[in-house]
């Protein structure tokens, strides 16, 4: 065995196996809630039949039926580009899974500057969107890959924002050090030290702009102009079919899983939970949050419209920034005060 | 100072491209396209997510009903024109069937007119309830198609009990309503009278549909993301709207009170009381507002009309073999896309020597290239979707 | 002061919320099957005894989906030295399901009660030929012909 943990690249590869299988039997059941949680908030009753009892084989169905599917490249497609853009846009989520702590120990690399990587990996997933929608030769793939880059560049910025203002509390930009600052006590009742996560300490208005401009990197409703299904067919994924368009719909999920995980560590207190212990239960509690999240997600996609192209950006611009600005001059200010 | 939105639009982008000068993309919309409803096509000339201008391209669907009509005898066109616009069948075969009647200087009795006052009404409510829940679908929100559509199978189901036909009921004959039941031999010849438990289970059905209103009103009405799309999008003022002879709640949302209920007699509107909802600014968010107040309009006429449904007979005496002397009419009526009226010119045969079809979605279309120029991408799919149109309805 | 108002974008998230846990009106169609109302229109039934080939329905037919032959036989008179009659008899009577729009005429224009509706509406093909019923497919529906039913006073 301790040969196996001390080699270098045995090590590595346990850990790439390790996230890959974690991410993608998450993404499969984020998108089997989907297609349920979708289904009862709608009034119907969503996949049924597949795999026995409530469908529960539906996503794995689904993905078998797509590797059938014969892999069309349109000719006038720019061919390497058109088949790199959906694995740089997997790629991209599974980078980011690596930082994410799921108990003190049980992380794959505790980088110092973990958040800034995560953050820098993170908006990658949107160069492959924007890559699946040159390549294609399509008009309609193109606006949705230049919208999803409109997109990003806007809400890329509040995003950061956000965050500074966690990582100002935090003093540190390592994930685990923030969910330790977390587990910290806020303040003492008596003698007892009651830990907050950074949501109920100040960092509201952060959590909200996060989630907001998350919302919107994942081109998910009310923000999922990229592949607006009523105005542009299927924006940048009209081109792909079989295992390409597969793995840009795990990438999907996969984004969705992540960066709910990211949002529990950064503002929900990630693995901790005041009580348990988090070398234990800490996978447990960060999943139960991530659900949480996972769940809102789910919950504005099957309520909300739409949102129109000038009126994203002017959000953004208008309301996202200052508001992320001025968040983020409260917290250093109250940081030095106190 | 007012200025033309649609001045200061052009205005800006000129200024805009004295910098940068790039060619238009044509972005070709349909005939295959999720947001047509079925085969409408425009040809989109765009500048980034601005439109430029917009060319629609109609006749994808062309069924040659008014050729058609020309071959066959009056009592197979009222089967076929029902399926004019198949969100609302039922109100197709009126005005026909009333304008023939008139040739013939008949009359349907009172408990026929009323039979027909009231499905039209539900065919009016199925119809708005589609746009209600659907128009939510063009901006991105799935979910109220599904909870409108529950109700409105309620009101088809009534629709089907009393016709035989959920979509295309050809339930009117010259002279009244549908004589043969085509159940047991004895009966077959009795008149087809509403079933039994019919007056309670559209008593209980109306209830409903007030209750999805509300519930409408809720989900989508209230949402500002919804406002947001909506409001002072694809504005029509009233003199564009009758240059281009924009009817029905699309006219009515810029202002103009006219409704063909209230000023013509092809059915008998005057004996009920209801309002017609009128908008103020035109645009999107009116003329949704405008079908989600009629169909609670039209919920209020059928109670008012079960409460005072006559009783009698419902035929007229008309000859076995239908021949309508030589003559000429017109008949309109208000059906939920607007106004649908035929022309029939007899020359005293079975069938007639011509039926020209005024379709409501046709002449609602035709504002859509000057109302769809200098907007963007997604507005066009929201002006398209709010004009309710049907491409069956556009094409015949 | 103005009372505080939630945002319409939550009340629209507590109706799907309430939906979320409302019973599901999901017929699940293969395993339950609604019950289709008396005068749905689902099939034709063909009652042969009592058609005498007069090629009404067939003529009304707006679209012409109706292909009736037939011949005279000659009947035994119905006493003895009564004059011999002729009976018009079926040989061929097909609905084509795939051209019929099931608007009903044929049955309306019946003047001897010959055909009726039925509700029944599985009878879907993988062949379009198939959907061309024989008079014998036709008289099978007949069973399933509903009584009328009552009607509002």
């Amino acid at each position: 065995m301790n040969v196996l943990f001390d080699n270098f690249w045995a090590l590595l590869g346990i850990k790439l196996l390790l996230i890959v299988l974690v991410v993608m039997t998450t993404a499969l059941v984020v998108i089997y809630a989907e297609l349920k949680l979708g289904a009862h908030f709608q009034h119907r009753i969503g996949p049924y039949f597949a795999g026995g009892r409530w469908g529960w084989a539906q996503p794995l169905a689904d993905a078998l039926k797509f590797l059938q599917k014969e892999d069309i490249i349109p000719a006038a497609a720019d061919r390497v580009v058109f088949k790199a853009a959906p694995m740089v846009s997997l790629m991209a989520y599974f980078a980011v899974v690596v930082i994410i702590p799921f108990s003190p120990r049980l992380v794959v690399q505790d980088l110092d500057v973990g958040i800034f990587y995560a953050l820098a990996a993170g908006s990658l997933g949107t160069l492959g969107v924007l890559m699946a929608g040159w390549s294609s030769a399509n008009k309609y793939s193109l606006m949705g890959g230049l919208r999803a880059a409109a997109q990003l560049i806007a809400y890329e910025l509040p995003l950061v924002l956000a965050v500074v203002g966690v990582v100002i509390q935090a003093g540190t930009m390592s994930m685990v050090g923030i969910v330790e600052a977390q587990a910290e006590p806020a303040f003492h009742l008596g003698s007892v030290g009651i830990p907050l996560p950074f949501v109920l300490q100040g960092q509201l208005i952060g959590f909200i702009i996060f989630m907001i401009a998350m919302l919107a990197e994942l081109s998910r409703t009310p923000f999922d102009l990229p592949m607006a299904e009523s105005e542009l067919v299927m924006g940048y994924l009209t081109e792909y079919s079989g295992l390409r368009f597969t793995m840009f719909f795990l990438a999907e999920y996969a984004g969705i899983f992540v960066m709910s995980a990211l949002v529990s560590t950064l503002f929900l207190g990630g693995y901790f939970l005041p009580g348990l212990p988090s070398n234990v239960f800490g996978p447990v509690i960060l999943m139960g949050k991530t659900s949480v999240i996972i769940f809102l997600i789910i919950w504005f996609r099957w309520t909300w419209p739409r949102v129109r192209e000038d009126q994203l950006q002017g959000f953004a611009w208008r309301w996202l920034v200052p508001l992320a600005l001025a968040n983020l001059a409260v917290t250093a200010t109250l940081k030095v005060v106190f | 100072m007012t200025m033309d939105p649609r001045a200061a639009m052009h205005h800006s982008e000129v200024a805009v491209s004295v910098e940068l000068q790039t060619p238009d993309m044509t972005l070709n919309l349909g005939p295959q396209h999720p947001s047509t409803h079925g085969v409408l096509r425009l040809v989109a000339q765009v500048d980034g997510e601005r439109v430029e201008s917009v060319e629609p391209v109609v006749g994808y669907m062309h069924r040659g009903y008014e050729k058609l009509a020309e071959v066959r005898t009056y009592p197979q066109i009222t089967a076929l024109v029902n399926r004019i616009d198949w969100t609302s069948g039922f109100a197709n075969e009126i005005a026909f069937v009333v304008g023939a009647e008139r040739l013939m200087g008949i009359e349907a009795p009172p408990r026929a007119q009323w039979i027909r006052l009231i499905l039209t009404e539900m065919a009016r409510m199925a119809n708005h309830l589609v746009f209600v829940s659907s128009y939510p679908l063009e901006l991105g929100a799935t979910t109220p198609m599904f909870y409108a559509l529950h109700e409105r199978e309620r009101v088809l189901d009534l629709i089907e009990g009393v016709t035989g036909g959920r979509f295309h009921p050809n339930f009117n004959r010259i002279g009244g309503v549908k004589p043969a039941a085509g159940g047991g031999s004895s009966q077959k010849k009795l008149a087809q009278d509403l079933p039994k438990g019919f007056i309670d289970e559209t008593r209980f059905a109306m209830e409903k549909v007030f209750e999805i209103c509300d519930t409408m009103d809720k989900l989508i009405v209230g949402n500002e993301i919804f406002r947001g799309r909506t409001i002072g999008v694809g504005v029509i003022p009233p003199d564009q709207a009758l240059a281009y002879g924009v009817s029905g709640p699309n006219m009515r949302a810029t202002g103009i009170d006219f409704d063909i209920r209230k000023v013509d007699d092809y059915l008998p509107y005057s004996e009920f009381d209801f309002d017609v909802p009128v908008g103020e600014n035109g645009d999107c968010f009116d003329r949704y507002m405008m079908r989600l107040h009629e169909i609670r309009q039209s919920a209020r006429i059928i109670l008012q009309a079960l409460d005072t449904l006559p009783s009698g007979p419902l035929q007229a005496k008309v000859p076995r073999i239908i021949k309508i002397p030589r003559g000429e009419i017109y008949v309109r009526s208000e059906n939920p896309k607007g106004e649908m009226g035929y022309h029939i010119i007899s020359e005293g045969g079975r069938g007639p020597y011509r039926l020209k079809v005024r379709t409501a979605s046709f002449s609602n279309l035709s504002v859509l290239q000057w109302l769809l120029a200098g907007v963007l991408i997604p507005d066009i799919i929201a002006i398209l979707g709010s004009l309710d149109f049907v491409l069956g309805d556009v094409d015949r | 002061m103005a009372r505080f108002k939630i945002p319409g974008v939550f009340v629209g998230m507590g109706v799907t919320l309430k939906y979320l846990f409302k019973k599901v009106p999901t017929v699940q169609y293969p395993v339950e099957k609604e019950v289709p109302v008396p005068r749905a229109r689902g099939v034709i039934a063909l009652d042969t005894d009592a058609c005498t080939v007069c090629m009404l329905c067939a003529r009304e037919c707006p679209d012409w989906c109706i292909y009736i032959e037939g011949h005279k036989e000659e009947q035994p008179p119905s006493k003895p030295g009564g004059r011999a009659r002729t009976r018009a008899t079926l040989d061929r009577f097909d609905i084509d399901y795939a051209l019929c729009m099931y608007c009903g005429i044929c049955v309306e224009v019946c003047p001897f009660d010959a055909l009726f509706w039925s509700p029944e509406y599985e009878y879907s093909e993988g062949d379009i030929g198939a959907m061309l019923h024989g008079k014998e497919r036709l008289s099978e529906w007949l069973e399933t012909v509903p009584d009328p039913p009552a009607l509002e006073s």
